[in-house]
């Protein structure tokens, strides 16, 4: 028994055009308040090249494929890191009316606010 | 055996991620979910590396030898790459956001080009069919990874202005050509259909080097406010190119996160377009030249100043409040200054909305990141669609920073370079602040009629001053029965 995986060219088109219409509709649904987190989330998504690399590299058998394999990997090890990095952040940053405080650098600004206008300022 | 073990958990660790990621944009839908959602395909993106080094088990006889060095080089270019990406995309401003997704992305088309480029200098793909793939994908992720710099550097104001060179969008479609043709030529070469001029390696170099000049040139002469629009392309166009080389190296997983990716910019491509009654080949290949004057016909009306405190003594005794915020405020990082303005309105009982434009900011909702990073509760934020009929029942619409999304002329005036485009309808409110360092012009380079109108008052300065004076005008009332 093989697992080896393999896709003929006609398969290749069935996929893209059933991922496409997928793609479609998920991203259909967000809202454009989330149109920033929306895309660095899927700039985070394509950094899965990284696992293309990392295949390509340990094929690698001459020293040019050696090199730019390692920039392969370099960069889509970027592309992860960096779009997860910014993805979380700006979506930790969403709250409502409700629950105001859940993060942390804003519960300090309101503390400090709470302060502010306890004892006001005299300009 | 090993084989046949390691082929199974990577090909089910792959599913796994495949579905993690796509759930993960599915959570995507609701700011309430969407933070778990970017971590459930942080998990499945995290696997799917870590499965990727079985790999080692089934590389072929010919890379056996390195593979000691390769496992190296692979550990030590995960840590680096992933180590620095990491520091800067915590450190980085969110005003910074558009600049860093530019650079990341290019990342992404880089790393999806450099694979390509192995496969092509290794002869790794045979028959046309691949190559043709393998060569597409090469093109597409190389004009995205210089494309993307070439954005990262306009947006980072390495790069001031636009270029406008005459005759520059046909020498772009030469180039275009011109690379196509060598792709065509590699082809034609290597299943021996023609003798070839140059030794393979070179023409490979030569197709990847013309791949990356377009990228450079093709966004050399878009402009900033183009900006949303071209990020959204290269988005795409990263996408694409990563499920392009997906099906070259036949890996599922890289298929359909690439394609979905790509659908998704053009998505977004589409309705950043559509938000400014622009169409994107225009956005593209054209942009608004400065020899296309036209005359504007004359604006009756004055501008008519005012201090900022009387603006925001008058807003303290207004009943709602419509703030517009722009670009312009983001500039003067007045977010959070506006905010605390506001959080003394509402303890003095006003109701205060924020409506966006889709295309204010350099990138598809970064208004909204801006705000909600100064705190302001997300619904509080409104879109266009859903606020613009509010505006004639609001007592005061306050435009900061942001000048065409609020110009009238684009609903009336049809030679007007925005006519058609959507616009917030703050000249219907009762009456509307304009906070503004200047006289200056919008991007559009056009006059605003808004500015002029009867009930509009110019509140002249930069836009976290001008919110200063006005929280200081109004604690100085004293506090409200309603606030604490």
């Amino acid at each position: 028994m093989s697992f080896q995986i393999s896709i003929g060219g006609f398969i290749a088109v069935y996929i893209f055009m059933v991922t496409a219409f997928a793609g479609w509709v998920i991203i259909g649904r967000v809202p454009a308040i989330l149109h920033t987190p929306l895309m660095s989330g899927s700039n985070f998504v394509h950094g899965i090249v990284v696992v293309g690399g990392i295949f390509t590299l340990l094929n690698a058998s001459t020293p040019l494929e050696q090199a730019i394999g390692f920039v392969a990997v370099l960069l889509g090890a970027g592309n992860v890191a960096g779009g997860f990095a910014v993805t979380q952040r700006m979506l930790a940053m969403f709250q409502t009316s409700g629950h105001p405080t859940k993060h942390p650098k804003h519960a300090k600004r309101a503390a400090l606010a709470a302060v502010k206008s306890i004892s006001p300022k005299k300009a | 055996m090993l084989i046949t073990i390691s082929q199974l958990i990577i090909g089910s660790v792959d599913l796994i991620a495949a579905f993690l990621l796509m759930f993960g944009l599915w959570r995507m839908a609701s700011p309430v979910t969407a933070p778990s959602g970017i971590l459930v395909a942080g998990v499945g993106m995290l696997a799917a590396v870590v499965a990727s080094f079985l790999y080692v088990f089934t590389v072929d006889a010919v890379a056996k030898p390195h593979l000691p060095l390769n496992i190296g080089l692979a550990a030590a270019a995960l840590i680096i790459g992933a180590g620095v990406a990491w520091w800067c995309g915590r450190k980085v401003a969110i005003t910074a956001m558009p600049q860093a997704v530019a650079l990341f992305n290019g990342m992404g088309g880089g790393a999806a080009g450099a694979i390509a480029a192995v496969e092509l200098f290794g002869s790794q793909t045979h028959g046309v069919g691949p190559l043709v793939v393998t060569l597409l994908g090469a093109l597409i992720g190389s004009i995205s990874l210089s494309g993307s710099v070439i954005a990262w550097a306009k947006l980072d104001a390495l790069l001031k202005k636009p270029l406008h060179v005459p005759g520059l969008q046909i020498f772009n479609g030469v180039v275009l050509l011109a690379c196509l043709m060598v792709g065509a030529y590699i082809v034609f070469a290597a299943v021996g259909g023609a003798a070839p001029v140059l030794t393979m390696p070179h023409l490979i170099e030569i197709f990847f080097g013309i791949a990356l000049l377009y990228g450079i040139l093709m966004t050399l002469p878009i402009g900033g406010a183009d900006m949303p629009v071209v990020i959204s392309v290269y988005n795409a166009f990263t996408g694409l190119a990563v499920g392009l080389e997906g099906f070259v190296l036949q890996n599922p997983a890289l298929m359909i996160a690439g394609m979905l990716v790509g659908a998704a910019g053009l998505l977004l491509t589409l309705l950043m377009a559509k938000a400014m009654n622009r169409s994107v080949a225009k956005i593209l290949f054209a942009s608004f030249g400065p020899g296309k004057k036209r005359k504007q016909g004359a604006i009756k009306g004055s501008l008519k100043p005012v201090q900022a405190s009387d603006a925001g003594i008058f807003m303290r005794y207004a009943k709602s409040v419509i703030i517009v915020p722009g670009y312009g405020l983001a500039v003067s990082q007045g977010q959070g200054k506006l905010y605390d303005f506001v959080k003394l309105l509402q303890a003095a009982g006003v109701s205060v909305k924020f409506a966006i434009h889709p295309v204010a900011g350099r990138m598809p909702g970064q208004m909204d990141v801006l705000l909600a990073e100064a705190g302001v509760p997300y619904d509080l934020i409104v879109q266009l669609a859903d606020v613009n009929e509010e505006f004639k029942d609001a007592d005061v619409a306050l435009v900061i920073g942001a000048n065409d999304v609020v110009n009238p002329e684009a609903r009336t005036d049809k030679t007007s370079p925005i006519y058609g485009m959507p616009i917030l309808n703050a000249d219907q409110a009762k009456k509307c602040y304009v906070v503004k360092r200047g006289d200056g012009k919008g991007y559009a380079g056009i006059v605003n009629p808004l500015f002029y109108a009867d009930n509009t008052f110019m509140v002249y300065g930069d836009a976290a001053a001008v919110c200063v004076s006005m929280t200081e005008a109004v604690r100085g009332l004293g506090a409200p029965a309603a606030a604490a």
